[in-house]
Formats: structure tokens, sequence, C-alpha cells
């Protein structure tokens, strides 16, 4: 750092001296002059392409403006951003993007938030001078997630260096040439992505649109709330829109220490399941048939089979519930004296201090490592944003990957060493060539996902992994899939003692030694399984869970709370309030407390803040939000001992994770699109702008 | 030029014969490790070749799979330059230069003659002998005007003399390249005027 400081460049942007580091380039010193310079291609996180010309600016002794964004600083440059070369080089190549640019601002989707309408009017001329009929191009087919009108097209080329470059799916190219150059994919087949919308946001202009949003609203009727994805278990910073009390759709804000820009598919996709689905009031199961009831009639069923089997009574947390609700389940469980409490639905055998369930190195670390172990975890499926980081930091080139699981495409070239945990064991005995490379590596990782730990001998995979780790000096991380889960171990929502864990709740139910079941949004756990056990089931969404219910209680999604979700690497983020629940739903924590009161065994707090108190009492680090807190060093696990199945990976049905997803028309379509056989040579859809 | 498409329709696979596989590995070898994909045009006008002159869409695919390439990488080449003829072409293509020098010679007279014997531009006749395509110059200009037809130019031409010689190459007669008005190569109409001797 400190030499590059010392060897810092001179430059003078419209007067203003600035000092920047060797390599950067015209454009990021004029930005850190504070001028603007209008853009189309150039994208800080893909490659350069300086194809657009838009960035054009005038260097002092240059025969001829120079693209800002691809000219790197020379020491004493003089820069102008303003002279009259410059308005009329940027008004010169505006004319000329507007030749074959459709006039269709009306009934384009774009409109309002579109770089070229804002560029035209900051930086354009007054009038075309051309005559002749504007190209057409007809539609191409990119999936069911991208809506495409290519006679908007620019040539920008972000959306085929993204798919390139970050998705690591090269599947979009640009086609023919000059005039007749078209974006497309190959065959008009579906992006094979799970980061395919981010295409969306990339296109400068609207050639590329969100085919679930198109039509339905403007940028300016939207409220917009800026808030936390709960659909996988990296927490990445989304803004929901909505219009009245229906989301309209989800858009990625930047966090470059968690998603960057980007945001996968199913975050983004999600909000239609927000709507539909929704559990509005309180059912009670009358005759076998959930029919609806008043809070009262719920809570007084509840209240007549809780009432003093607090002991007969077990809790299970699902996969989206927030820290509040967990804290205040975890709450009256303990006033009820009940140690049957489990977060781990899946029946991951996570234990242990807070270093054995986190991603200890942080997403961002990923960059820093130099050598990769994945065991039974397929990140692409799991937490397609932190794959995009992998991908990145094996582009940076040396970052040998490793796998142990069943050989899939992660969009990065990884070597697959064998599929079950006997290859984990040959690793910790020193009997794998990769052992030594994790050993010799200065920053190594290893990533233990969930599926390798939700087997029988799930403990024992962790305490080799752990074992691995600190034998090799490596990190230890645990990719999460589900966004409750760290918050739910941190505030201890394991089983007491002598407690049953998830299994162990469900073997009891059918023995009868559990009579009363709380389901708190736990929707992955077969109805059958409890078998005639009283199920609460308090959740937003009528799923799984809901159907095996005795009694429902509706509780808020993730859009409708304040409330405080921890990532995969312990980061502790608060979503905003962007709706109200619908119709008699509540938030969570209330119908605990209000549950509690009727259980005589009332919590100590009657508002958020009170309950919040008492939660960073119990956990200090859920109060400092968005920070990373390390942990104590892992700890291996005691257990029975390694098994050799092959490991199966957590996430095999991507759009069908959780109940949101799965009330969720669009992501139906995903994965019908993704099932059916790439649909070679499709017709389009034709020209122009079918408004 | 105009937007070039994959044609309708495409044969069902192809792979390249032993002796072109032989080849392109040779191609391919005149790259550094990881920089295959340098091959990809000689490639595809191997392809071309093979395929009878134009480029199927399942050739991409097989050339692309050789050099471990992307697809769409591959497609982007093929539509990008016009020498790679996306569509079925007669066993005579004849590529016909309409740039300014040849136009002033009278190309206009030899699309005439194609259109005549022929047809319009990228139709085949019904046996399958030709089919024509305008394109831009192919830098014969001293020799105006001309056409290519497979590999070989065929210059000074006029009306007549093309006519005959599509006949002849229908008929599958022996047809002689280069200037067809008794000139030899690019050498002054009516014999040397320098350079006759030391003289």
């Amino acid at each position: 750092m400190s030499e590059t400081e010392n060897n810092l460049v001179k430059v003078t942007v419209d007067g203003q001296a600035v000092e920047v580091a060797p390599g950067t380039t015209i454009m990021q010193a004029c930005e850190e002059a504070g001028a603007e310079i209008p853009r189309f291609c150039y994208h800080e996180r893909l490659s350069v392409a300086g194809n657009c010309r838009m960035c054009l600016v005038e260097v002092e002794n240059a025969p001829k403006p120079v693209a800002s964004c691809a000219m790197p600083v020379a020491p004493d440059m003089v820069v102008s951003t303003t002279s009259e070369t410059v308005k009329t080089a940027r008004e010169g190549v505006m004319e000329f993007l507007l030749i074959n640019h459709p006039l269709d601002c009306p009934i384009c989707d774009q409109g309002g938030e579109c770089d070229l309408q804002d560029q035209a009017l900051g930086f354009g001329g007054d009038a075309s001078r051309f005559d002749d009929n504007k190209r057409a191009v007809e539609n191409k087919n990119m999936g069911p997630l991208v809506k495409t009108i290519m006679t908007r097209c620019i040539h920008c080329t972000r959306c085929v260096r993204f798919a390139q470059e970050v998705a690591g799916v090269p599947e979009i190219g640009a086609i023919g040439r000059g005039e007749d150059t078209e974006i497309t994919t190959y065959l008009e087949a579906s992006l094979d992505s799970e980061m395919s919308g981010n295409v969306i946001d990339l296109c400068p202009v609207g050639a590329l649109t969100s085919r679930p949003y198109a039509f339905t609203a403007r940028p300016w009727e939207l409220r917009k709330t800026e808030t936390i994805d709960v659909m996988d278990a990296l927490g990445s910073n989304i803004r929901v829109d909505m219009r009245g009390r229906e989301a309209m759709r989800i858009m990625p804000r930047n966090h470059d220490d968690v998603n960057e820009e980007w945001l996968s598919d199913k975050s983004r996709f999600v909000w239609d399941g927000l709507n539909t689905q929704r559990l509005d009031r309180p059912f009670i199961r009358q005759n076998g048939k959930l029919t609806p009831a008043s809070w009262d009639a719920a809570f007084d069923l509840v209240e007549s089979k809780l009432k003093g089997k607090g002991a007969a009574t077990a809790a299970i947390a699902g996969d989206l519930v927030c820290a509040e609700g967990q804290f205040a389940l975890k709450g009256l469980m303990d006033a009820l004296a009940s140690p049957h409490v489990d977060c781990r639905q899946d029946g991951a055998k996570i234990s242990g201090p807070r270093g054995n369930y986190i991603f200890n190195a942080s997403i961002a670390g990923i960059e820093e490592a130099d050598a990769l172990l994945l065991i039974g975890s397929n990140p692409r499926l799991e937490a397609p944003v932190l794959n995009a980081r992998i991908r990145k930091r094996y582009l940076m080139g040396d970052f040998p990957i490793v796998a142990i699981g069943e050989a899939v495409d992660l969009t990065y070239k990884a070597e697959f060493i064998g599929a079950g945990a006997d290859t984990l064991a040959d690793l910790l005995a020193g009997k794998q060539s990769f052992a030594d490379t994790l050993k010799n590596a200065k920053n190594p990782m290893i990533i233990v996902g969930q599926g390798a730990l939700t087997r029988e001998d799930g403990a024992a995979v962790l305490a080799a992994a752990i074992e691995l780790a600190a034998k090799t000096g490596a990190s230890f991380n645990m990719l999460h899939t589900a966004a409750a889960r760290v918050a739910g171990l941190d505030l201890g929502l394991v089983p007491g003692e002598g407690g049953h864990d998830v299994a162990g709740i469900q073997d009891a139910a059918q023995s009868g030694t559990i009579e009363n079941v709380i389901f708190y949004g736990a929707d992955e756990i077969a109805g059958a399984s409890l078998g005639d056990a009283f199920v609460v089931y308090i959740g937003s969404h009528g799923d799984r869970g809901a159907h095996r219910a005795d009694v429902i209680l509706p509780a808020a999604a993730y859009t409708e709370k304040q409330a405080t979700y921890v990532n995969t690497e312990g980061r502790a983020q608060m979503t905003e309030q962007a709706a109200t629940p619908p119709g008699e739903a509540r938030e969570d924590w209330k119908i605990f407390r209000a549950l509690s009161a009727r259980l005589d065994v009332t919590l100590p707090y009657d508002n958020l803040a009170a309950l919040r108190a008492a939660m960073y009492e119990a956990v200090p680090h859920l109060a400092q939000l968005d920070d990373v807190i390390a942990a104590d060093a892992p700890v291996a696990p005691p257990h029975d001992g390694l098994g050799a199945e092959a490991f199966t990976y957590a996430v095999n049905d991507f759009y069908f994770t959780n109940p949101i997803a799965r009330a969720s028309a669009i992501m139906a379509d995903c994965a019908k699109a993704k099932n059916e056989p790439k649909n070679r040579g499709d017709s389009s859809e034709g020209t122009g702008t079918d408004g | 030029m105009s937007v070039r498409r994959l044609n309708e329709e495409q044969p069902a696979e192809f792979a390249f014969t032993p002796e072109n596989i032989d080849w392109a590995e040779g191609q391919i070898a005149k790259y550094p490790e990881g920089r295959q994909a340098s091959a990809i045009i000689p490639l595809l006008w191997q392809a071309q070749k093979q395929a009878g002159g134009w480029l199927p869409e399942p050739a991409i695919r097989h050339v692309a799979d050789m050099l471990d390439m992307p697809y769409i990488r591959a497609l982007e080449v093929a539509t990008f330059y016009t020498m790679f003829n996306l569509s079925p072409v007669g066993e005579h293509f004849v590529q016909l230069c309409g740039t300014t020098p040849c136009w002033l010679r009278g190309a206009d007279d030899l699309k005439d003659v194609c259109r005549k014997l022929i047809g319009e531009q990228g139709e085949i006749t019904e046996d399958g002998k030709l089919s024509w395509l305008e394109v831009e110059c192919l830098g014969a200009c001293v020799n105006a005007p001309m056409v290519q037809i497979n590999d070989d130019f065929y210059e000074d031409l006029t009306a007549n003399s093309f006519e005959q010689i599509l006949s002849d190459l229908r008929a599958g007669k022996e047809v002689a390249t280069g200037p067809q008005n008794s000139r030899r190569a690019s050498e002054p109409e009516g014999g040397l005027t320098v350079l006759k001797g030391d003289k």
C-alpha cells in the first residue's frame, strides 16, 4: 500500500488536481475529481469493452477525444470533461446511438430508470437529423425471466460480459456484425444460470427487461424499501418495490462484502410468492378440515391443549424465520420448561461453539483464499451469489478447487476427487495429494455444505472437516442454506438437557410422549412423521407445515416486519417493513407473546424494543448490525465415526426450497423451463415493440 | 450485406472425416496450450468445405467442441465472416464482385446473366449446380469485371464469356480459369508495352 501511495500519479481534471494510483483509468480519476462521465458499456464489475464511446473526454496533446474507460492515466495528464470538443463528441455518439433506437419510451418498461433516456436528456442534442427507417430486430428467447425487445439494444455487450465473466455461463453472444449485430443466446436457448436476472439491471436500455414485471408498474409509482433477502443464507441486500400492499419487484442493493450488486434469480423473482398462498387469518381444524377462526378461538384451542403440558410440547423453527421470533419462541419454551426445541429442521448435526457453524473466512474473504475444498456443498444452487464470488477468485488465477460430492457444473473448474465421506477420511489421513496443497497454501478454505451434515454421520463429517482445517491451517466455513439458521443457533434453539432434536421429536410424537408440536415456519418436515400430535403452525404461507396443522396462527413474511437475520458468515442485518402483514396476520414475536400470556407464562416484554433489549443481553453480537464478529476457533464435536456413503447436496430443486418460493408462479415457470429440453430454433415473438 | 441467419433446414449431425480430423489437429497444434480457440477460422473453413460449401449448425457445434469453446462463441465467428455460408450453395458457387471498378467495367451485365441462368441471389438451380452471391471487392480490380467460382477467379469477363463459363460448368466441362480475353495474368491487353528486354 505504502508503495503505491508514494507512486501516485498527478492528474488534472477540469482544472482540479487529483492524485490517483498508477493504472487507474481516466474515468476513475475523473470520478475521483467529482466529474461525472456518461457511459453505457463500462461497468465497474465487468471487463472493459470500450465500445459505446459515450465516455469520451479530451486529453491535452491527444490528437482526438479518448475513451476514458479504457485509457489509463499518465503522469501530469490534463483532462477536460466539459470542453466544447467533449460536448460535441457526446452529442455525436448519442446521435449515432439514437439512429436505430426506437422512440418508444412511453411503452418501454425501462422508462423512468433508463440510462439512455437520462443521458440523452443530459448529454444529447435536441433533434434527430435522420429520416431513414430504423432497423428492426427480432426478439430473442432468453427464458422465462428475461424479456427481450432487441430493437432497443445498443450493443453495449454488458450482458455478454456478465454471462461470461460473473455468471460463468458463456451463453450470450453478439452474432452478425455492423448494423446487423444481434445479441442472442445460442439458438435462443434459455439462460442456464441462477443469476440471469442481473442482466436486466445491467442492460442500460430497455432491451432486456423483467418478463414477470412487464407492463405492471412504473418506477415512480413504487414505494421502495431497503431490506434483506432470506431466500438463501447469504443475506443479500435488496430493495422491495411495493405498490399499495402488493410487492411488484425485488432489486439488489450494493453491499461489497455480501452480494456486491448481484442477486440470485430466486431472491429477485420470488415476489409473487409474497402475494399468494398467504395465511391471512387463524385457522382451526374441524372434522379434518381447516376452517377460519378468530384469534381468540384459535388461542382457546391452543391453550386447552398446551396448558399444563409444557414438557410434552416441542417446537421446531423453520428456514425463513427471524431472530426476534426465534428468541420469543425460545423464551416461551423455556417458560414452559420444555427442552424440546430445535431450529435445525433439516436435521443437520451441528453443535459446538459459534466457530463451528459460521462462514468464518467471511464472504469477501473468498477473494483472499488461495485453495478451496468443498465438502458436500453445491454453492451454485445453495448460494448462487457466493458461488459467483468463488468464480471471481477463480478467474484471478492460481486457485486450486477440489470438491467432495457428486460431480456438478459449478461454473468454474473444480476437481471432484470423491463422492463420499471416505474421501474426506483419506484427506484427513494425508492420503490425498490435495491435503498437501491445502497445507502449503497461505490462505486455504474449507466449505462444508448442509448436505454433508444432515446425514447419519453428520457430526463425524463436521468433526473431520474441523480437524482437517486445524491440521492444514485452513479456515473452516459452513455454508448454510437457511436464512434463519445462524440466528437460531446463536440464540440456542437446540435441544436442552434431555431434549429431543428434530428426529427425536418426530419419534416421540409418534410414540405419543410428545403431544404438541409448534411449527414455527417449519415446512420441510413430512406431516405423517408426527403421528397424532397436536400441531400449531405459526407462519406466513399455506404450505406443508400448514397442511399438517391443527391450528394455524398467521404470521408476517420477511418483507412485513422489521427483524434481524444473521447470514452464513454471522453478519446480523435488519430487514425493514415494506408492507403490513395481510389480514389478521401479526408479527411473529407478538404471537408468541400473546400465546405466553394465555399459557400463564407471560414473556417479559411488551414491545419490540424491550424484546430486542432482552435478546441483545442474551446474544450481544446481534446488536452489532452489519458487523462480522470473529468467532472462537471451531472445536471438533464428539461423533460415532465416519460412514462411507456419497454426499448428497442440500439443494436440488433450486426454485422450490422454501414456502414462499413454492407459492411463486414465477419460480414454477423457471423450474419448468429448466427441466424442458433446450428449445433450439424456437421462433421469435416478432420485431419492434409489441406494447 | 443483410442479416445472416442459420439455414432453416439442418442436417442431423456433422463430424469431420478422419483426414480432416488429422488436418484439424495440425492446425490446433500451431497454437499454444489453452489458446486452441485461435484455430476456429481454419476449422470452420474446413468444415464448410467438407459440408459442400456451406456451414451447417451441427458443424459449428462440432468445431466448438473440438476447440473446447462455448457454442455461442463459435456462432459469433461463423456469423461475423461472410466467407462462411450459412445456407447451402450450388456445386459451383459464384461470388460476383459488384464493387466500383467491376461495376464500372460491366458487373451489372454479369448480374443479369446470373439472374437469367440461375435466379436471384442465394437461389440454387434445380440441378444443384449453380448459385450466386454479390460480394465486395475481391482484389482483382485490374482484371475487372470478375467473379470467383469456388476457389478460382474468372476475370475480364463479358456477358457472353461469363454465360459460356456457367453453361460449361453446368455441363461438367473443363473451364479455363483467370482472364477470359486471352490476356496473360494482369499484363496489358495488347501485349507488353515496357520491359520488353535489353533493347
